[in-house]
C-alpha cells in the first residue's frame, strides 16, 4: 500500500493547500556517480515560502521511494533534498493543521511525518540535505532526519525549530533526533529556549552546533554541496560528529531538569507544549529513536486539538497580519512627512523618544525643556547611547556621526518653527500639557502634527486650547521604548486622518506596531492591566494572602505575577495607574490606599542577589495588614481566579461596546504586544471565552466560534 | 617593448545553454554565471593571492539588466573578492572576453597589474543580440554600411557571394566536422575539464549543468543539407553551419610571469602579440584575416610558425575564408582540434577566453607546437587576433 492510501484520511480532506513540489532531477557528479536531487518548491514567488501540508508530505513521500527503488535498481548513488532560491521550507502548512476536524485525524499528521520522513533514514543510498535558506520546524526535520546536511553561508538567521512557541513540538523527529546529533545543552537552546525567545539560529550557527556537516558560501553553494556530497560517497570526505556518548548521557537529566526549573520560572507551567517537548527530550537519552517518535506521535496529537494552541495561531496571525495592517488606519497617501522632529522634555523618556526617532527616521530632532543645563544634559546622554550603540556594531561611525548631527537641543522653543511632528513628554499634568501644546501652536505651521505621550489623561484635553485641534494625536509608547513594539494611537473626536495617518505610517518608520484606540482612560494596556492589579490589591487588602492571589493569578499565563509587576513599572506609577482608573470609572477600578503606601516606602518585591523576586517584603506584608480592615473577608483562590476572570471579560466586552478599538482582536493584540500576554491565552479574549468568563458575565463570547480546539 | 612577460595562468567556463525558455539558464542571471565561473576559477587556484588581483575585467555585449552595472566591479564582489579589488565592464560583441583579456595584458605589461581576472558572459536568453540598441540612422542614410551588416547571418552569406569558391557543401562539411571533433574531445574529457559546474534553477527544480547543451553529435551531412536557410530564400547559410544563440560566462587569470612564478602558479601560455583590425561591416566574418597578418607581423612570425589555431566558429564560411586566405585546408589538424562555435555555442561576449582555455589544454598535450593563435570575427567589421607562446614547446627553437 502507497503512502497516499495509508493516509487516505489526509490525502482526501477537502484542502486548500498550497502544495509544495517535490521535483526530481539527476545530477551528475565529478566522480560519474549520480546524485537524485529533489527540490521542494510550490512555484509561487518568494513572498510565499514553502510550506508542508498533508499533500507535500505525501508527494515528497512517493518522491523519496521513488528514488529508494532507483537506489535499490542501482540507477543512483545519493539522494539530496533542497528547496526553490531561499527557502527550503517554513515548516508545517499551520493553516492545514490548524483545520485538521478532531484527535483521530490529528494523530496521522505526526506519523504521516514520521513515515516520509523516515524513508531518508536507510534509503540504500546516502541522503543529503542542502539547506539553501529559511529553513524552520518540519523544514528543519527534514534535515534532521537525512543523513547528511550542508548549509548555506548566505541563509537568513530564520533555521531552527520555533514549534514550542507555537503550542506544538518538533514532531517530525526534531524533538527526538537533534540531542542525539548535536547534544542536551545544545539541543534544548535550540528546541526550548531559543523559540521561547523568538530567536532562530543563522547559517554559522548551523554549522558549529552540528547540525550541518558542512558550509558553503551562498553564490556556489549547491555546487558545492554537490561536490561534498560526491567526496562523502567516494569515501574523500569523512564527517566527524560530535560523540553522544556517557559523558552527554551522564549530563542529560541535569540539564533537561535546569531547563524544566528555567521554565517554571519564566513561564509558569501553563503552556503545554515546551513541557512536552522536554519530556520528549529527556527520554531520548537511550537513543531510542522509535519510542522518541511515539512519544513526539503523542505529543502533536494531543497538542493539535489544544486549546492552547489553536489560541497560538491566533495570536500568531494577529502579530504577523494584523498588526502590519492595524485596523481603522486610513489611507497611507494622506500621511504628511515627517522632515523634523521636535520633542519637548528631556527627561529619560524624552530621551528615548529622541533616540528612537533618530535611529529610525534619520530626520533632524531637536528636543527642549526650560532648562539648558536640563537639555545638554539629555544630550549628553543621547550621544552615550550612540557610542554605545556604536560599540556594539549597530551604527558604524558615519551613521553615529550622522545621528549625532541630527540631534541639537533648545530652550527656545521657536527653533520648532520647522518641524512637522511634535511630541511631548512632559509630567503627566493636564495644564502643563495644554500650555505647552498651545505655546508650541505659535511657532509651527498649521498642518505640524502634536502628539502626546499620556498614558492617563484625555488627549482631547490637551488639545483642548489649540486653534488647531485636529492635528493632536494620541502616541502612547510603552517602556522601554526601544524595545517594546506597542504603540497606542489616540484618536480624539477632532483628530483628522491626515493626523492620524500620519501617526500610523509614523509608527511603522519607527518600527513599531500600531493600535488606533479612541480616547478613553487607560486605553487599552494600561485599562487590563489595571483592572488585573487593582483586583489584585483589593483582594490582598482584603486579607487574602500574597500567595493566594498569586495563585489565582496562574491560570492566565502571564508573564510574571501581579506583584512583580507593579514592581516593574514602578510602584508610583502603578499607584497612579489605579487611582486615575478609579477616578474614570469608580464603581469597577480598585484605587489601593495600601500601593500608595507602598509606594511611599517603595517597598514590595524581596529580591535574591541577582536582583530575581523571591517574595514578598516581609515590611510590605506588615504595611499592607494595615489596611485590611477587621471585617474584611479574604478571597478563596477559586473564587479570586474568577473575579480576575470575570472582570476582565466585563472590562474588555464594555471596551468593545464602547469602541474604544474595533475589534476584540486588537484587544488582544495589544496585550500581546504591550503586556507580552501569552500566545497561548490568545492574549485575553480567546482565554476568557474558553474558560467561561464571557458566558457567565455577558452570556455570549468574544469569538464565535470560540478559538479552541476540536472537541472529539 | 614590455617591462615583463604575460602570461596565461589558468581559465575556466560554464557549460554553455541553449538560449531561451527551454535553456538549462533560463531562472539563472547572467551575472551569476560569471560569478559561479568566477568562483571555480579562484577555488583551483589557491595559491592565487586574493588580494593582489588588481583588475577585473568582464565583457558583455548588452550591459543593462543582469549584464549591467559594471560587470567586473559587481561579479568580483559578488564572488567574494576584497572589496578593495577593482573592476570594469568591457564591449566589443563577440570579442569581449578577448578584449578583456588583451586590455589587462597591457596593464600588466605596463607593469599596472601583477594579477588580473579576465573573462565574459552573455545571456543571449535574457538579452538577444543588439537588444535595446538603438543605431544611428546616418549608417544607413549616408551609406556608411550596408542595410545587411546589422545582422550577422547576412554577412556570413554575403562572404559566400564574395568567395564563391566557399560553398554551401564545404560550410556543411565543415560544420559537421566541428561536431564530430567535439565530440571525440567531450569521449576523451578534454572539454570537462575547464568547465565549472553550475546549479541552475528551473520551475521543475534545480538542475546541475555540467556539460555543454547545445551540441549536436547525431548531425549528419544529409541533415545539414535539408536545413532553412532563414537569411536569404536559396542561401546557403543554415542553423548547422553557424554558431547558436547561447548562454554562459568564461574566466581567467592574467598574470605577469613574474607574479604568477612568485605564488608557484605555472603558465599556460605565454601571450607574445594580440592585434585588432578593422574591415567593411558587410563582410565582418573576414575580420581575423587582417588581425592575425598584423599580431604576426609585431610578433615577427608567419602564419607557418602557428602550430595550433583555435578560431571561433561564428560561421564556417568566415572560419573558411580564413583558411583559404592563408592556404591551409578545410580539414587541416591544426584548426579547431576540438570543433568550435558550431558545436559549443557562441554566448558572445564569453568566447574569447573559450579559445584560449582549449589552446592552452592543447598546449599541454602538444609540446612539439610553439605557437598558437586565437581569433575571431566582430560584428560590424572587425577581427581580432592573440597570439600565444606554450610554454611547454618541447623542439628546437628558431
Amino acid at each position: 500500500m502507497g503512502i497516499r492510501e495509508e493516509f487516505a484520511d489526509l490525502a482526501n480532506m477537502k484542502t486548500d493547500e498550497v502544495i509544495t513540489h517535490s521535483y526530481v532531477t539527476d545530477a551528475t557528479m565529478p566522480s560519474g556517480k549520480t546524485i537524485a536531487l529533489i527540490t521542494l518548491d510550490n512555484n509561487r514567488d518568494h513572498k510565499r515560502p514553502n510550506t508542508l501540508g498533508p499533500l507535500t508530505l505525501i508527494e515528497f513521500g512517493e518522491a523519496l521511494e521513488a528514488q529508494r527503488k532507483r537506489a535499490a535498481a542501482k540507477e543512483i548513488d545519493g539522494i539530496a533534498v533542497t528547496g526553490k532560491p531561499f527557502f527550503l521550507a517554513a515548516g508545517a502548512d499551520l493553516s492545514q493543521v490548524q483545520d485538521l476536524p478532531n484527535r483521530a485525524t490529528a494523530a496521522l499528521l505526526p506519523k504521516l511525518g514520521h513515515r516520509v520522513y523516515s524513508l531518508m533514514h536507510d534509503a540504500g543510498v546516502p541522503t543529503f540535505v542542502f539547506i539553501n535558506g529559511l529553513t524552520l520546524g518540519g523544514g528543519l526535520e527534514i534535515a534532521l532526519n537525512a543523513n547528511y546536511r550542508t548549509v548555506n553561508e548566505g541563509a537568513p538567521r530564520a533555521i531552527g525549530l520555533p514549534e514550542v512557541s507555537l503550542g506544538l513540538v518538533p514532531g517530525w523527529g526534531g524533538a527526538t533526533l537533534l540531542p542525539n546529533l548535536i547534544g542536551i545543552e545544545n539541543a534544548l537552546k535550540v528546541i526550548i529556549e531559543n523559540p521561547l525567545k523568538q530567536r532562530m539560529l543563522d547559517a554559522k550557527q548551523v554549522h558549529e552546533l552540528g547540525i550541518a556537516d558542512a558550509i558553503f558560501p551562498s553564490a556556489t553553494f549547491l555546487e558545492r554541496s554537490f561536490l561534498w556530497a560526491d567526496s562523502v560517497l567516494t569515501g574523500k570526505t569523512k564527517v566527524e560528529r560530535k560523540k553522544i556518548g556517557l559523558v552527554e548521557k551522564a549530563k542529560w537529566d541535569v540539564a533537561v531538569g535546569i531547563a524544566r526549573k528555567s521554565l517554571e520560572s519564566k513561564l509558569g507551567t501553563v503552556p503545554l507544549a515546551p513541557y512536552r517537548a522536554l519530556d520528549i527530550i529527556k527520554e531520548v537519552k537511550k537513543g531510542d529513536i522509535a519510542a522518541g517518535f511515539a512519544m513526539e506521535d503523542e505529543a502533536l496529537a494531543d497538542l493539535i486539538v489544544s486549546d492552547q494552541f489553536h489560541a497560538s495561531i491566533y495570536a500568531f496571525n494577529l502579530v504577523q497580519k494584523r498588526a502590519k495592517r492595524p485596523a481603522g488606519a486610513p489611507d497611507k497617501e494622506l500621511a504628511k512627512p515627517v522632515r523634523k522632529v521636535g520633542i519637548v522634555g528631556a527627561g529619560l523618556m524624552a530621551s528615548q523618544f529622541a533616540l528612537l526617532f533618530l535611529r529610525r527616521l534619520q530626520v533632524p530632532v531637536v528636543i527642549t525643556d526650560l532648562d539648558q543645563g536640563r537639555v545638554d544634559k539629555a544630550i549628553e546622554g543621547i550621544h552615550g547611547e550612540i557610542d554605545k550603540l556604536q560599540g556594539k556594531g549597530r551604527v558604524d561611525a558615519d551613521t553615529a556621526n550622522r545621528l549625532k548631527g541630527l540631534l541639537s537641543g533648545t530652550v527656545d522653543k521657536s527653533d520648532f518653527a520647522d518641524c512637522d511632528w511634535v511630541i511631548e513628554a512632559v509630567f503627566e499634568e493636564l495644564t502643563l500639557k495644554q500650555d505647552i501644546f498651545a505655546e508650541i501652536e505659535e511657532h509651527v505651521s498649521d498642518e505640524a502634527v502634536l502628539a502626546t505621550n499620556t498614558s492617563s489623561l484625555s488627549v482631547e484635553q490637551i488639545g483642548a486650547k489649540l486653534k488647531h485641534p485636529e492635528r493632536v494625536v494620541g502616541f502612547h509608547f510603552f517602556n522601554p521604548v526601544a524595545v517594546m513594539p506597542l504603540v497606542e494611537v489616540v484618536k480624539t473626536p477632532h483628530t483628522d486622518d491626515a493626523t492620524l495617518s500620519t501617526a500610523m505610517v509614523t509608527a511603522k518608520n519607527l518600527k513599531k506596531n500600531a493600535v488606533i484606540t479612541r480616547d478613553t482612560p487607560g486605553f487599552v494596556v494600561n485599562r487590563v492591566l489595571a483592572k488585573l492589579l487593582g483586583t489584585a490589591m483589593h483582594a490582598v487588602e482584603q486579607g487574602t494572602p500574597f500567595e493566594d492571589v498569586v495563585e489565582a493569578a496562574r491560570p492566565l499565563g502571564l508573564p510574571m505575577d501581579p506583584f512583580v509587576l507593579l514592581d516593574l513599572v514602578g510602584l508610583r506609577v502603578g499607584a497612579h495607574v489605579l487611582d486615575t482608573h478609579h477616578a474614570a470609572f469608580p464603581e469597577r477600578f480598585h484605587a489601593s490606599e495600601a500601593l500608595t503606601a507602598l509606594a511611599e516606602e517603595n517597598v514590595l518585591i524581596e529580591k535574591d542577589s541577582k536582583g530575581e523576586p523571591k517574595g514578598i517584603d516581609k515590611q510590605a506584608l506588615k504595611i499592607v495588614k494595615k489596611f485590611v480592615p477587621k471585617d474584611a473577608t479574604p478571597y478563596t483562590v477559586d473564587d479570586l481566579r474568577i473575579e480576575f476572570e470575570d472582570g476582565l471579560a466585563d472590562e474588555i466586552k464594555r471596551m468593545l461596546d464602547d469602541n474604544v478599538v474595533a475589534a476584540a482582536e486588537d484587544i488582544d493584540l495589544c496585550m500581546i504586544l504591550g503586556a507580552a500576554w501569552p500566545f497561548h491565552a490568545g492574549g485575553a479574549t480567546p482565554y476568557l471565552d474558553r474558560v467561561g468568563a464571557s458566558e457567565r458575565v455577558f452570556g455570549a463570547t468574544f469569538h464565535d466560534p470560540r478559538i479552541e480546539g476540536p472537541k472529539d | 617593448m614590455a617591462i615583463d612577460d604575460v602570461v596565461f595562468v589558468d581559465g575556466v567556463r560554464t557549460p554553455f545553454g541553449r538560449a531561451g525558455e527551454k535553456g538549462i539558464y533560463w531562472k539563472t542571471r547572467a551575472d551569476d554565471l560569471a560569478v559561479k565561473a568566477l568562483q571555480g576559477l579562484l577555488e583551483r587556484n589557491p595559491q592565487l593571492p586574493q588580494d593582489q588581483i588588481d583588475e577585473v575585467a568582464v565583457a558583455a555585449t548588452t550591459q543593462t539588466g543582469d549584464q549591467g552595472l559594471t560587470l567586473g566591479r559587481t561579479v568580483g564582489i559578488l564572488a567574494g573578492l576584497p572589496i578593495t579589488t577593482p573592476g570594469y565592464a568591457i564591449e566589443r560583441m563577440c570579442a569581449g572576453a578577448m578584449t578583456a583579456v588583451t586590455t589587462v595584458a597591457g596593464g600588466v605589461a605596463m607593469g599596472a597589474y601583477d594579477f588580473a581576472i579576465a573573462g565574459g558572459v552573455e545571456h543571449m536568453g535574457h538579452h538577444p543580440m543588439g537588444e535595446g540598441s538603438d543605431p544611428n540612422p546616418r549608417f544607413l542614410a549616408e551609406r556608411m554600411v550596408d542595410g545587411d551588416a546589422l545582422i550577422m547571418g547576412k554577412t556570413a552569406e554575403k562572404l559566400h557571394d564574395r568567395f564563391p569558391q566557399l560553398t554551401k557543401e564545404r560550410s556543411d562539411t565543415f560544420a559537421l566536422r566541428s561536431q564530430q571533433k567535439y565530440a571525440e574531445a567531450l569521449t576523451r574529457g578534454d572539454i570537462q575539464a575547464d568547465l565549472i559546474p553550475v546549479s541552475a534553477y528551473s520551475d521543475e527544480g534545480w538542475r546541475l549543468a555540467t556539460a555543454d547543451e547545445a551540441p549536436r553529435p547525431e548531425t549528419t551531412l544529409e541533415g545539414l543539407a535539408g536545413l532553412k536557410t532563414p537569411f536569404r530564400p536559396h542561401g546557403r547559410v543554415t542553423a548547422g553551419n553557424a554558431s547558436g544563440l547561447n548562454d554562459g560566462a568564461t574566466m581567467s587569470i592574467i598574470a605577469s610571469g613574474k607574479a604568477a612564478k612568485q605564488h608557484g602558479l605555472k603558465p599556460r601560455m605565454r601571450m607574445v602579440s594580440f592585434a585588432f583590425a578593422g574591415v567593411e561591416p558587410d563582410v565582418m566574418g573576414i575580420g581575423p584575416i587582417p588581425s592575425t597578418e598584423k599580431a604576426l607581423r609585431k610578433a615577427g612570425l608567419s602564419i607557418d610558425d602557428i602550430g595550433l589555431f583555435e578560431l571561433n566558429e561564428a560561421f564556417a564560411v568566415q572560419v573558411l575564408s580564413f583558411t583559404d586566405h592563408f592556404g591551409i585546408s578545410d580539414d587541416d589538424p591544426r584548426v579547431n582540434p576540438w570543433g568550435g562555435a558550431i558545436a559549443t555555442g557562441h554566448p558572445l561576449a564569453s568566447s574569447g577566453v573559450r579559445l584560449m582555455l582549449q589552446l592552452a589544454r592543447q598546449f599541454e598535450q602538444r609540446p612539439d607546437v610553439r605557437y598558437g593563435v586565437t581569433a575571431m570575427c566582430v560584428g560590424l567589421g572587425q577581427g581580432g587576433s592573440v597570439i600565444w607562446e606554450n610554454p611547454n614547446f618541447k623542439g628546437k627553437r628558431k
